[in-house]
């Protein structure tokens, strides 16, 4: 864990997220952990990707801020679900560790690595990208404003140089 | 291909949506959609247009939302089938407030009434218990609608009834496809502040 991960957490506490839903990724891992130990917040599993956006929107029918934590991998699951929140103007925030770049060692995740920003922005998100560690809380909070105070579907998509390539061997 | 032991859709809903008047309903989209706006439109309804398979979890984030009102997802076989993954995470969270009525007709009927999958070897309901919902009915007469309206009256344990219903092309009742006002009047409805 590094220390931006914490403050991380810390910027969605503050923004009133109370529903933290997920499919795994190492990047979101320390998140996910503090999601689940908070007493304040619900930590949803998903089989998916595509049903944290689902879920997004029925928590913002009932007033629920909810964050979808994922990989770069799993934005192409959820392509026809971003629909739902062009056509209702729904609140939605999603934080997505970027595989398939920095140091990738597996060339299955390059593709839709490199398609993840398009189809987003296809899909009418916007999309905020943080490559520095200083910039982390000031992004998230910006795009966790602009998501629940106007309204709008926002990614942010922490990179992999920030989030630090995968292990896959040991490093002689 | 009409059975003619299954039972009129519309009056489904209808009698459902009497039994329970403070439900908040989320409708799948296509026929389950029509029925519930035929049933009566209200500020508490939010019909789907799309999103196909997304039903159900729109019903759990609102459930998990909403502790103290009953959610009541009303969809069909075709949209739940794209949606099975969400009867797991819905059984890992079991909030007690939330019914997924499915009226099942065992074809995709707004493409022209293809067989789906419920006709040829998949029981939700089957589904619904493996994945740890609390409860699961299955029904195939209309007096059986007590109890589950009940059971979504109750708010004791999440559960899935499998609703055998006419594979009929009814009359369609359009409601309407603004999900920007849906979404505003369904929360000011609930009290909640809209943009």
């Amino acid at each position: 864990m590094t220390a931006w991960q914490e403050s991380l957490f810390g910027v969605l506490k503050a923004n009133g997220v109370k529903l933290v839903s997920y499919v795994p990724d190492a990047g979101h891992a320390h998140l996910i952990a503090r999601a689940h130990q908070d007493e304040s917040m619900r930590a949803v599993a998903l089989t998916t990707e595509e049903e944290g956006v689902a879920l997004a929107c029925g928590a913002a029918l009932g007033g629920t801020r909810a964050v979808l934590l994922m990989q770069s991998s799993g934005v192409g699951n959820c392509i026809n679900m971003f629909s739902l929140l062009a056509s209702g103007r729904f609140p939605f925030l999603t934080l997505v560790t970027m595989r398939g770049e920095w140091g990738e060692f597996n060339p299955w995740q390059v593709p839709m690595s490199k398609a993840t920003q398009t189809v987003m922005e296809a899909m009418g998100l916007s999309v905020y990208r943080v490559d520095q560690a200083d910039a982390v809380v000031e992004t998230v909070d910006a795009a966790a404003r602009f998501a629940f105070e106007s309204d709008q579907a926002v990614a942010v998509l922490l990179s992999q140089r920030l989030i630090g390539r995968k292990q896959w061997t040991s490093e002689k | 291909m009409n059975d003619t032991s299954a039972l009129d859709r519309r009056a489904v809903v209808k009698t459902l949506m009497s039994h329970c008047p403070d439900a908040l309903v989320i409708a799948g989209l296509g026929s389950s959609a029509y029925d519930l706006f035929a049933a009566g439109d209200r500020d508490l309804n939010f019909y789907l247009w799309g999103a196909m398979g997304g039903a159900a979890c729109i019903g759990l984030g609102l459930a998990l939302a909403q502790p103290e009102k009953s959610v009541l997802v009303i969809t069909g076989d075709g949209e739940q089938l794209m949606g099975m993954g969400a009867l797991a995470t819905i059984g890992a969270q079991r909030p007690p407030n939330l019914a997924i009525v499915v009226l099942d007709n065992g074809h995709f009927g707004e493409t022209g009434m293809q067989k789906s999958h419920t006709v040829q070897g998949t029981s939700l309901t089957g589904v619904a218990a493996a994945c740890g919902l609390a409860w699961t009915l299955e029904i195939a007469q209309m007096s059986t609608l007590q109890q589950l309206s009940q059971r979504i009256n109750a708010r004791k344990g999440c559960g899935l009834a499998n609703v055998r219903v006419a594979a009929d092309a009814l009359p369609r009742a359009l409601p309407t496809r603004d999900a920007v006002l849906m979404k505003n009047r369904f929360r000011a409805a609930l009290g909640l502040a809209t943009l």
